[in-house]
């Protein structure tokens, strides 16, 4: 909660004044009893005509006094809170945006959207309600108290002794608020992902019939859902009837008590009665504080979870190292790596990679040839070893230097809905005769022949496009930058044979200066390379150019007699 | 209602005038004891009833939303996005709950006072109920005035946090190219549009609203200062007691105060229709048409496919495939070929229906597919995608996923025979490893392996292969090949890949070029042909130094 009062910190002034409106509004409509009183106990009955007039006119004035400062304080409070809002979902959307691989995949993807939408959502009302409620439940209270001290200190005392209690009910109902409202969220998270996984997954589901399944599925977890929400309304449910069934309780005594006194002279039973009338105003007073901290419950469960994230430590920090004399554009350095630090994932890569040149990478689904990208460029840190880019260990670029003109595709990567413009671009600052270009270079011309061409909307995941063709539209991604390094996964897989060897004519070509790093099933990708990693279990195997491993790696070797038709050399 | 009576018992035996009654008051204060008990006990017990109720329906709508979608056409998983359909999930369901549970708990006993008050302030005083005549219209007109105003606005929200939520999903998904090219600030730009968006439509609503119940209240003042004015001249002019006008003065009270609550409510209940528009929007879309009422359950499917002149386009002035026309014999498998987009995936979207032809038909065993029950004809196909979807679950549950009652021996034989036991063997927890959606260890062609692995499981007589090794090594492909052969045995089996070495043992192979099939036969009747076919088998053998 300490990081909301930071965002709550700048408006105090402001949630001061609007609290300030609210109470003179408050204020004046109180004063509408005593005028009516007035009209009713001495104007009226002296025939005052000309009173009963001012009077009435003066509660209609107090009426629009009272209409103007109510509707003012609450529009107040909704400026607040947008404000409010606005700020925190934002600070958070770009934490999500600055968190690391290795973070990311620990928070779960559902997580964060639930925890971007539906918490922020949360914490939004508990500060619109508690702006609107907060300041006239404490006031009637303290008002009511001090009243009732005046008018019959002991008779009060009764009262404020059946504080403590309530007070534990409070703290009772927010200590198991909190977690059962996080567990509910955290419900909520399990069924954001039940429903991503059936839009991502509808065909596939629909394909094996397993409908029927997922329906169950759903069931389930939307009814372990629903327990939870109620498991927490329920307990919540109980605090005002408890308070109230004290307050009430405590008011017999006061009966009790009244009566003894009066007994004993100390009391009149007419103070009894306007004592009683106060007690009303206190007790309506803390049920209505009850319903505040059930929302803050609510609310702050929501607040802790934002909290969480926006407290992630920045990972991936930039170090100050030296650098070394490379001559080479990259090296990788004895890495090793571990997803989950328990076994290695990738172990003691090392090579280099001079500027223009190009990688190949090769082997077995599994052995680390798309780990090794995601090392390159930091998705990852590293466990062991380094890699260094133009001499300086990655760990000191800034992001800018380590990621400007880098051109990447990952296997199934991601299109967005948008148009085919803004999926090219990608948020960089690239006009269209570059983007055509790009995509005379990456095969994609099936692009002129869209409606808008390149104002041609995709829907979701690019699933308007056939699978080459959303191969097509990332390379042309990954060109469009005029990269120096261009890293490409498996990116030709749903490629026909002529499309891809085309492709890799123009990169030769247009790219031919820009270090590429290729990883590939097909042998006729890679063969082209000027140095050519075989891979195994996270390992490499082999290394060299074509003829070399040819020669020597007979993995590599196998490759070739498979796909090239056993004229290997 | 009774509590002030007991108190009032108990104070009057305080009174007495033979001093204070003990007894008497010990009486009422115990009695006022027990009814606190009772009144507190009732109420929790009424806010537990209606809490399970609001939840039961909030949760019933959840599953029928859910299960709607499950009908509905695949276009719709490929136009909507995620994020909108989880707010329509969550945040919409659960407004419309709140309501359920608080509000109608609230107008309900509101309803009970201001029924009762008027009856009591009928009968004081019929001629100062007539200023009610004029503020109750009055009150009931700014509502639904502003009611009408405010609608809309809510409506705007609903459907502003349903894109905000839609552009952070997808934006979540896309993290990792988003970190890869560096443009965590611009995508942040992006958001901070669609924030900006949900935050103001949210404070316009609320901005709005806020008015609605002040402007109530301030009705309820007028009328309570028209009362106290006229009641004091009818006073004066001997048409009614002191004592009267005070009780009409808080009979009076009493009503407004459910009145204005219920302005309260009224603005929330606007904010629930406006989310229960989104809610019945979404359960309004039209489903898959049903099966046709005289279908026939597929029994003893032989897999005989026919495209009998299939044309069929997306959208109604784009075409996609033309006049297509095959037969697949069963048991025979067939392999389509041809340059990325030129319709191969469009043919398994029509065989499995999730799409319908345009024009012509396809027929299973002689029946057009569309008279046949749509789950049953999905049941005659095993299918296996190149987009390898996994879901939260272990790696066991994954790999059973496609048939109910898999022992764990056919999932661990069906993994050997896709060459993945021994990964699986090295993951943390062997098969009870959980795959997440993320899945980081597992590599895109593993992935494949396991889809690979979940398809040898089903025995369903006919088979589709979408490209489904084109992620996983040659060398791995060619060890599965056996287990690949024994999967399409006897099955009529679909098979699309760009490794054209994987399919030239199929019975008959048709060529695609821009939706018509152009060449069909086996590979050496093709290559002899030296048509399209003998171009794209050769284009893969082709030399680094050719190519340059």
């Amino acid at each position: 909660m300490r990081t909301l009062g930071q965002y709550i910190k700048p408006y105090g002034w402001r949630i001061a004044l609007q609290m300030c409106v609210k109470i003179s509004g408050t204020v004046i409509e109180l004063f509408l009893p005593s005028m009516l009183s007035i009209i009713l106990d001495e104007y009226a009955p002296v025939g005052n005509r000309t009173g009963v007039w001012e009077m009435g006119l003066g509660m209609i004035l107090c009426a629009f006094l009272a209409w103007l400062g109510n509707c003012c304080a609450n529009r107040m409070s909704t400026n607040i809170s947008r404000e409010i809002t606005r700020k925190l979902r934002f600070d958070l959307f770009r934490k999500v945006t600055s968190l690391s691989a290795a973070q990311q995949d620990a928070a779960t993807d559902a997580s964060l959207v639930s925890r971007l939408t539906s918490d922020t959502y949360n914490v939004h009302n508990m500060i619109d309600r508690l702006q609107r409620l907060g300041i006239r439940a404490p006031m009637l209270l303290m008002g009511g108290i001090i009243v009732s001290l005046l008018l019959e200190p002991v008779l009060t005392l009764v009262l404020i002794a059946t504080l403590p209690l309530l007070a534990a009910i409070t703290v009772w109902s927010s200590r198991k608020g909190v977690p059962l409202f996080t567990r509910v969220q955290e419900g909520q998270d399990k069924m954001v992902r039940k429903v991503q996984e059936n839009m991502s997954g509808a065909r596939v589901i629909r394909a094996l019939s397993r409908t029927q399944y997922e329906r169950d599925d759903f069931g389930m977890v939307n009814d372990d859902l629903a327990a939870r929400q109620r498991t927490a309304d329920l307990t919540m449910a109980k605090v005002s009837p408890a308070t109230s069934f004290i307050l009430n309780a405590g008011l017999a005594i006061v009966v009790l008590v009244g009566a003894y006194r009066v007994h004993s002279g100390a009391s009149e039973p007419g103070t009894i009665i306007a004592f009683l009338s106060y007690f009303t105003i206190i007790l309506n007073a803390l049920l209505m504080v009850t319903r505040i901290f059930v929302m803050y419950s609510k609310g702050s469960a929501s607040a802790r979870r934002i909290e969480e994230i926006l407290h992630m430590p920045v990972d991936l920090q930039q170090e100050d190292a030296a650098a070394s004399a490379d001559r080479e554009h990259i090296v990788f350095d004895h890495v090793s790596f571990s997803y989950n630090k328990n076994y290695d994932n990738v172990t003691y890569l090392t090579f280099r990679l001079g500027y223009g040149e190009t990688l190949g990478i090769i082997g077995p689904t599994g052995s680390g040839k798309s780990t090794l990208l995601s090392l390159l460029i930091r998705q990852y840190d590293v466990d062991k070893g380094e890699i260094r880019i133009g001499g300086k260990p990655i760990k000191t670029l800034t992001p800018e230097e380590l990621h400007s003109r880098l051109g990447v595709v990952f296997q199934s990567d991601f299109l967005m809905a948008d148009t085919l413009r803004e999926n090219i671009r990608f948020g960089r600052n690239i006009a269209d005769p570059e983007i055509f270009e790009a995509i005379d270079c990456a095969q994609a011309s099936f692009i002129h022949q869209k409606d808008g061409m390149l104002d041609h909307e995709l829907t979701v995941r690019g699933r308007n496009l056939s699978g080459g063709q959303q191969q097509r539209v990332l390379i042309s991604r990954a060109l469009a930058g005029d990269p120096r390094i261009l890293l490409l996964d498996d990116c030709s897989s749903a490629l026909d044979f002529r499309t891809d060897r085309e492709l890799r004519r123009a990169l030769k070509e247009r790219h031919g200066q820009a270090t590429t790093i290729i990883v590939a099933q097909r042998v006729s990708a890679v063969m082209a390379a000027d140095n050519i990693l075989v891979m195994d279990k996270g390992r490499i195997i082999g290394q060299g150019t074509h003829d070399e491993l040819v020669a020597s790696c007979p993995m590599y070797r196998e490759l070739c007699t498979l796909q090239l038709g056993g004229d290997a050399a | 209602m009774l509590s002030p009576r007991l108190s009032g018992a108990a104070i009057d035996a305080i009174e007495h005038e033979a001093g204070v009654q003990f007894p008497v008051v010990y009486k009422y204060v115990l009695l006022m004891i027990m009814l606190a008990a009772f009144t507190s006990l009732t109420s929790w017990a009424l806010s537990a009833i209606m809490i399970r109720l609001s939840r039961n329906v909030v949760s019933k709508m959840r599953k029928d939303l859910f299960d709607h979608m499950t009908t509905l056409p695949i276009s719709f998983f490929d136009q909507y996005q995620t994020g909108d359909v989880i707010s329509i999930l969550s945040y919409d369901v659960d407004t419309v709950g709140a309501t359920l549970s608080t509000d109608l708990t609230q107008i309900l006993s509101s309803l009970i006072t201001v029924v009762g008050s008027f009856v009591m302030m009928l009968t004081i005083a019929p001629e100062i109920l007539l200023i009610f005549v004029v503020t109750i219209p009055c009150s009931i007109g700014v509502t639904r005035w502003r009611a009408k105003i405010v609608r809309p606005l809510f409506s705007k929200r609903s459907r502003m946090l349903g894109a905000m939520n839609g552009y952070a999903e997808e934006a979540v998904s896309g993290l990792k190219t988003i970190r890869a090219y560096h443009q965590e600030e611009e995508f942040n730009n992006r958001f901070r549009t669609h924030n900006d968006n949900a935050v103001n439509a949210t404070w316009k609503a609320d901005h709005t609203a806020a008015v609605t119940g002040p402007t109530v209240n301030l009705i309820n003042n007028l009328s309570l200062a028209a009362v106290s004015i006229f009641g004091a001249l009818l006073y004066m002019a001997g048409g009614i007691t002191l004592g009267n006008v005070s009780s009409f003065v808080l009979y009076s009270r009493k009503f407004s105060g459910p009145i204005n609550e219920f302005a309260n409510i009224l603005s929330e209940i606007q904010s629930s229709l406006a989310a229960a528009e989104r809610v019945l929007g979404l359960l309004a879309m039209e489903p898959e048409p049903a099966d046709a009422v005289d279908v026939q359950p597929i029994t003893d499917c032989q897999g005989h496919v026919e495209f009998r002149d299939v044309s069929f386009g997306y959208t109604a002035d784009t075409t996609v495939l033309h006049h297509v026309s095959y037969t697949a014999e069963p048991g025979k498998v067939i392999a389509i070929v041809g340059e990325t987009g030129c319709g191969k995936t469009t043919m398994i979207n029509l065989l499995m229906r999730f799409y319908d032809v345009t024009e012509g038909t396809i027929l299973l065993d002689g029946v057009d597919i569309r008279q046949l029950p749509r789950d049953d004809l999905r049941q005659q196909f095993t299918m296996v995608l190149q987009d390898t979807w996994l879901f939260d679950g272990t790696v066991f549950e994954n790999i059973a996923y496609g048939r109910d009652g898999v022992t764990r021996e056919e999932v661990v034989r069906a993994a050997k025979a896709a060459h993945i036991h021994d990964m699986i063997l090295s993951l943390p927890h062997g098969y009870d490893t959980i795959v997440t959606g993320s899945g980081n260890s597992i590599s895109k062609g593993q992935k494949q392996l396991l889809t690979i692995a979940r398809a040898m499981l089903m025995d369903a007589s006919m088979l589709i292969l979408d490209e489904a090794t084109s992620n996983v090594d040659t060398q791995t492909e060619r060890r599965i090949q056996d287990a690949m052969l024994q999967l399409m045995h006897g099955r009529t089996s679909f098979v699309i890949a760009h490794r054209l070495s994987t399919i030239t043992g199929a019975d008959c192979i048709l060529v695609m070029d821009k939706g018509r099939i152009v060449e069909s036969g086996t590979h050496e009747e093709l290559l002899a042909k030296r048509g399209t076919y003998y171009e794209l088998y050769h284009a893969q053998f082709d030399r680094p130094n050719e190519a340059a």
